[in-house]
């Protein structure tokens, strides 16, 4: 098991070092000169001068690559141009943000698709069934950050019950437990929410009729389980590849929260995102993309490892 | 069909370069070994010896048939004759020619040469291509216009037993086991080939649809003067049809000869138990205990020595020690009787082998070539 | 008949006639189809959003961009303002249709390009195996460590804004999932016995993927593709969102709902509009694929 373990730890390397050097490539690829997009449009000749000696910029593209890895790896992600701040601060301090909206997101989506996708399941082509399919349709169709606003005028401008927009107090004295705080984040998390609910819904439900057409459910009822029991054994059986979802979904919803983040401006990494874009920060910009893209990478391979470990049928040489 | 075929109907001068004495096909020293890969770096790490150094030639107009149960490597063999892979060593001559190398047969003259019924599976006619297109598809390859290649396609359904206006525009999934072998021989003939390799060819049919493609086999066989390889792990169907047996256990060659010798007198102990195997209709014939016990060891760390000598019951030290040899199966008349075993070799240490001065089987009775 | 003695004649005469007519995969498909009245609507649903957006020019009643101070925000029926106007007095259905073009734009060619350059990666990746294999799906490998999105936002976010660069962002986007359905696909048929005799006649490897390969593997390709149109169309809307697509005053769904957010105190019926257009257009995309799926998915 740990050589599994081990081997996928060495395979996940290739990929993060592809990574770098995509997110290296971005700003090569920002149009004109490379040293404009990474200094603040005011400064003079002679800090340009200097930023230009210290990034390499006349040096081959693979060594300015190297030394951008070497800064990266200790941590040294570059000066914000906006804010002037460290890029690494900034977006730590932003990914807290991010990963605790994101994880009540896919625990909630998780449970109700849990409990959906087993009464579709058990009622197959009833209205129930219709229901959830439709939801389930609805889900992926829907554009977040539409659902976003839609929520805002419902929730805040029509019936006033919660903010629009914001994190409260600002995020260094956030308390989740306090209501005052905390209803800043309710409508950025069932926002989140909904895409992971509608494919985890499929994806349960399909499974799970799956799983009640075999053989051995029947001699399940067969011995006299009842229907309740059976559906308990039937979940235990898909939990593996459930949890692995769940694992997927976070990782999709740290990465892909910009849209969100930005209609409620919560201070997070996808509104650190939108910031950079606007104000064509590169470095802020590419930081936050690295780390992002890093958590996505390192959250696939927590799955894999979960459920190599839990599902007797991967393979494990 | 126990001695050698004589000389059948000429083909024409063109086609038959060695005349009736050469051959059809003399494979020598095949070997193919897969190899295993494991670990954190992917090195390869042990190998499935899949077809171990064989040896064996056919006859021109005869019926070899092969033997041997799942994973002894037959359709290993009948994919590197076919060049369909890579083999790691060994050569072919087809038809006195060498194949492949510099001053021999070209690949493509081989494929002119040599074809390939495949055993009837959802996978071996393409799903989305009417079985006329199937079978055209090989006379367009080489060159035939799209014309001339649809009527052969429709004089080849004919020719299986299919009519061409009501079976040509079919898709597979329309047809039924019997009918998927036809068209499967009749692609196979689309190329005007010498020689058939038939790997498993009747093996998923109902026994009453296998008994009509064997009939029609056979009636192609005269009409279109070919010679048959014929695959299979069916001991009843191999002795219909073959002339001539060769048996193969894990990568080897076990056992070579006409096939009522075979039959009647198997000399290899594996021969005898999987003729053993075969279950009598009579009920006063009940077999009590199975011939063969436990299943065949892994290829990939075959038995040392003699292979079979794990399941032998009549195993002994030199069993295990030394390799026992086929004999030479290419310069052998075609009418002997070869079998890889330490009981059969004079002087080879096993107290069974018979004495050096009384020999029975004569090991050499002039050349072939 | 020719020579085939009696043995053999047996069995002519027990073949029976096909009881129905003989019917290709996509007639079979059809069949199916037929009945499926859910795929069916939502199939003609596209093409009145198609036809409205093509024929956008014509049939909008006023110019999209014409803008009006005085009108600014007025709501659903206000005279001739069928559906309204946005902040700057332009007329919403007007603009609603012409941004019709630019979302079904971003949603159909990006996938056409991604489904041709990725399909032919995957293909070749399948067929080939090996060496080729691993080098073309490690580099997918890296472009699926990053969700869409974020994919989406770095590229468009460093190339700049326009149409252009959008279509390129969502074309990238899409090429990696795209290649390894198509190199499962390809990997799958590649084993398959009729791919062997086809290369036991002599055929070239071009031959055979053209003639045997492609057939097979262009209709999980193609249904894949499908219901990447609807995934399109919502990226397309969320980096219009941005900012990150077309320029202002281009009608652009997504980049409607970015600008009306504001209004979303005044007018929040009129703010919410554009989404409604996407949400429909991405149902009907969806509904269609899953359609498309189930019809082709069982082997005839």
């Amino acid at each position: 098991m740990w050589m599994y373990a081990l081997r996928r730890l060495i395979l996940t390397i290739p990929i993060l070092l592809g990574v770098t050097v995509i997110c290296f490539a971005l700003v090569q690829l920002a149009p004109g000169d490379p040293v404009q997009s990474l200094v603040r449009p005011d400064a003079t000749p002679e800090q340009i001068q200097s930023l230009r000696a210290f990034y390499g910029l006349d040096q081959p593209l693979v060594i300015q690559y190297l030394l951008w890895l070497w800064r990266v790896l200790g941590g040294n992600f570059g000066m914000s141009i906006s804010t002037n701040l460290p890029v690494a601060t900034e977006v730590l301090r932003a990914f807290q943000n991010t990963i605790v909206i994101a994880l009540i997101s896919v625990v909630i989506a998780f449970i109700v698709s849990m409990i959906l996708g087993v009464i579709a399941a058990t009622r197959p082509g009833s209205i129930v069934d219709r229901l959830v399919t439709a939801i389930a349709v609805f889900g992926i169709s829907v554009p977040t950050f539409w659902l976003a606003v839609v929520l805002v005028i419902f929730f805040a401008v029509e019936l006033g019950w919660l903010p629009a927009t914001g994190m409260g107090g600002g995020s260094d004295t956030f308390n989740y437990l306090d209501w005052n705080d905390f209803k800043f984040a309710i409508m950025p998390i069932i926002a989140l929410a909904l895409p992971p609910l509608a494919i985890m819904t499929r994806t349960t439900r399909s499974s799970l009729s799956e799983i009640l057409n075999q053989d051995f459910i029947q001699t399940l009822r067969a011995k006299g389980l009842s229907e309740f029991s059976i559906i308990v054994h039937a979940v235990r059986n898909i939990m593996p590849s459930a949890v692995a979802m769940l694992g997927l979904q976070l990782g999709y919803l740290i990465g892909g929260s910009v849209l969100v983040e930005t209609v409620f401006t919560w201070p997070g990494t996808g509104f650190l995102l939108n910031k950079a874009i606007l104000t064509r920060d590169l470095p802020l910009l590419q930081g936050t993309i690295l780390v992002l893209a890093t958590a996505f990478v390192l959250i696939n391979l927590v799955v894999d490892l979960a459920q190599s470990l839990v599902d007797p049928r991967i393979k494990r040489s | 069909m126990t001695d050698v075929i004589e000389t059948t109907t000429p083909t024409p001068a063109s086609r038959d370069r060695g005349g009736p004495a050469q051959p059809m096909l003399i494979v020598e020293n095949i070997k193919k070994y897969f190899p295993i890969r494991a670990g954190l770096l992917n090195r390869k790490v042990a190998e499935v010896k899949a077809v171990d150094d064989i040896s064996f030639y056919v006859l021109k107009g005869e019926t070899l048939g092969i033997v041997g149960e799942s994973g002894c490597g037959k359709s290993t063999l009948a994919r590197l004759l076919m060049y369909l892979i890579e083999k790691d060593e060994g050569h072919l001559v087809l038809d006195g020619d060498p194949v492949g190398e510099k001053a021999g047969v070209p690949l493509d003259g081989l494929r002119r040469s040599l074809q390939m019924v495949f055993q009837d599976s959802y996978s071996s006619l393409n799903p989305r291509l009417p079985i006329e297109s199937s079978i055209a598809y090989g006379p367009k390859v080489q060159g035939a216009s799209a014309k001339s290649a649809k009527e052969q396609a429709r004089a080849l359904l004919e020719k299986v037993g299919l009519k061409a206006d009501r079976f040509g525009q079919r898709y597979p999934h329309e047809l039924s086991g019997g009918q998927k072998q036809r068209v499967n021989i009749a692609r196979a003939l689309a190329l005007d080939p010498r020689l058939l390799i038939l790997d498993e060819a009747v093996s998923a049919l109902d026994k009453s649809v296998e008994a009509q493609v064997l009939n029609l086999l056979g009636d192609l066989k005269e009409q279109l003067n070919l010679t048959y390889i014929f695959i299979s792990h069916d001991l009843h169907v191999v002795k219909y049809i073959s002339d001539r047996v060769l048996v193969m256990y894990l990568g080897q060659v076990v056992e070579i000869g006409p096939v009522d010798k075979i039959y009647e007198d198997p000399k290899h102990p594996y021969t005898q138990a999987l003729l053993a195997c075969r279950l009598s209709m009579d009920p006063d014939e009940r077999v009590d205990a199975a011939p063969l016990a436990g299943d065949p060891p892994n290829p990939v760390n075959p038995p040392s020595g003699c292979r079979f000598h794990t399941r032998c019951p009549h195993a002994e030290d030199v069993c295990m020690s030394k390799m026992p040899a086929l004999g030479d199966a290419l310069r052998s008349d075609p009418s002997e009787h070869l079998a890889a075993c330490h009981m059969v070799h004079a002087g080879s240490g096993h107290s069974k082998a018979p004495n050096p001065e009384v020999t029975t089987l004569p090991l050499w009775q002039g050349e072939m070539r | 008949m020719t020579d085939i003695p009696a043995g053999s004649l047996h069995i002519d005469k027990a073949q029976a006639a096909p009881a129905s007519k003989v019917r290709g995969y996509w007639g079979s498909v059809w069949n199916r189809l037929r009945y499926d009245y859910v795929t069916l609507s939502c199939m003609a649903l596209i093409a009145v959003i198609v036809l409205l957006a093509v024929f956008a020019p014509w049939i909008a009643p006023m110019d999209p961009d014409k803008s009006s101070m005085a009108n600014r925000l007025r709501p659903i029926g206000y005279k001739k303002f069928l559906l309204g106007t946005d902040e700057q007095g332009r007329d919403m259905l007007s603009r609603l249709l012409w941004g019709g073009r630019n979302s079904l734009l971003m949603g159909i060619v990006p996938v056409i390009f991604a489904t041709t350059i990725g399909g032919a990666f995957g293909v070749v990746a399948g067929y080939y195996g090996g060496k080729v294999n691993m080098v073309i799906m490690r580099t997918m490998d890296v472009f699926f460590a990053f969700p869409s999105v974020l994919l989406a936002v770095a590229i468009a976010g460093s190339l700049g804004g326009g149409i252009f660069n959008q279509m390129l962002t969502l074309t990238v986007v899409l090429i990696p999932p795209i290649c390894r359905v198509a190199e499962t696909a390809t990997s799958q048929v590649r084993s398959l016995d009729f791919v062997d005799a086809a290369r036991a006649s002599g055929a070239s490897t071009i031959s055979i993927l053209f003639s045997h390969v492609l057939i097979n593997v262009l209709s999980p390709v193609l249904v894949y593709s499908s219901t990447l149109v609807s995934i399109s169309i919502i990226l397309a809307a969320g980096l219009s969102f941005l900012g990150l697509g077309v320029a202002p005053p281009t009608a652009d769904w997504g980049l409607m709902l970015s600008t009306l957010r504001q209004s979303i105190y005044v007018q929040p019926l009129i703010a919410a509009l554009p989404g409604v257009a996407i949400l429909i257009t991405s149902i009907a995309f969806n509904l269609v694929s899953d359609g498309l799926r189930q019809a082709m998915d069982v082997k005839a």
